[in-house]
């Protein structure tokens, strides 16, 4: 654990402080940006979508979907992000309660 | 043009902002230190991350993969995926930060999403170096404060689960996704790697799905001409 979390640390930082330290010029490469720009996309989407959907190696619809899509109204209706958080879990505790 | 002319006022609204975004984080903080306990993770180490690692969709991601039961060291990776996003706000930052060795070093703990947004949308550099700092600053202090808060009540609360923190995570990606996805490329990216990852779910080990969808739809099309636009 600790191994995880200290390696974890260190990357979160070293990364920030590269973008503090390269040179501007490296964001002028097209394809850099490009995919600087699509990782946080992906990664983001894919991590709702392990998160909601699948517990371990299954795949499971449960009372998690409910509060996500919850959330995603919220975020259509240009809730701030608390509201979209607390929206979230109120739905999904709501739904582990009555159903 | 009024930036110079009312320079206290300025400084004013600019921290009552720093303030106003670190109460908010701090409410997600609580859910953090709350769900990370839940996860099985102690206090000490539910607070490392927080002071450490300091930047929450990393954390999130990180315990998310701990709670699911895969290794740490996918955790790690994960973390460390999506704190790259930082290393890019650091490139937009360090031209109007203006910042050298040991300040450097400070400064660069306190690059995240709030800070980031809150320096980049001032109008003048003053007030937007001074955003950075408050706005780092205040987040870094509430977010621990809240972490540890969370991570005792939840050890507090017979069953935390029935509160439904669970979501709070994938809630919260929702809301940072929401900004990237204003045109149709990043939204077949978004729709891509989220299938990819559901369907790696069966085949990889715990904590890895995301990584290989993100990474794989990342370079596919970023390296295809002209599709992501």
């Amino acid at each position: 654990m600790w191994l995880g979390l200290l390696l974890g640390a260190l990357a979160c930082y070293g990364l920030k402080l590269a973008g503090l330290s390269v040179p501007r010029r490296v964001l002028e490469n097209n394809r850099v940006r490009r995919i600087s720009a699509l990782l946080p996309v992906a990664l983001l989407a894919a991590l709702i979508a392990i998160q909601t959907f699948s517990s371990s190696h299954r795949l499971t619809l449960d009372a998690r979907s409910a509060g996500v899509l919850a959330a995603f109204t919220a975020v259509l209706l240009r809730a701030p992000f608390l509201v979209v958080v607390l929206v979230a879990a109120a739905t999904t505790a709501l739904v582990r309660h009555f159903v | 043009m009024e930036s110079v002319v009312d320079w206290p006022r300025q400084r004013a609204s600019v921290i009552r902002d720093a303030v106003g975004v670190g109460l908010a984080v701090g409410a997600l903080g609580i859910s953090f230190g709350a769900l990370s306990a839940v996860f099985g993770l102690s206090l000490v180490e539910t607070s490392a991350l927080s002071l450490l690692m300091f930047s929450g969709a990393s954390q999130f991601a990180f315990i998310g993969v701990i709670g699911a039961g895969g290794n740490p060291l996918a955790g790690a990776a994960v973390a460390a995926l999506l704190g790259s996003r930082n290393a890019l706000y650091g490139l937009n930052l360090s031209a109007l930060l203006g910042v050298h060795g040991p300040r450097r070093a400070l400064a660069a703990h306190l690059v995240l999403d709030e800070s980031s947004a809150m320096a980049i949308g001032r109008r003048d550099d003053r007030s937007a170096r001074l955003a950075f700092w408050a706005t780092g600053a205040s987040v870094f202090v509430l977010w621990n404060l809240a972490t540890l808060f969370g991570a005792w009540g939840a050890a507090a609360l017979p069953d935390p689960s029935a509160l439904g923190l669970d979501v709070a995570s994938p809630a919260a990606f929702i809301a940072l996704l929401a900004p990237r996805v204003r045109s149709r490329g990043p939204w077949v990216v978004a729709l891509a790697a989220g299938a990819v990852a559901l369907a790696a779910v069966p085949f990889v080990p715990i904590g890895t799905p995301a990584l290989v969808a993100a990474v794989g739809i990342a370079l596919v099309i970023g390296l295809l001409p002209e599709v992501a636009d």
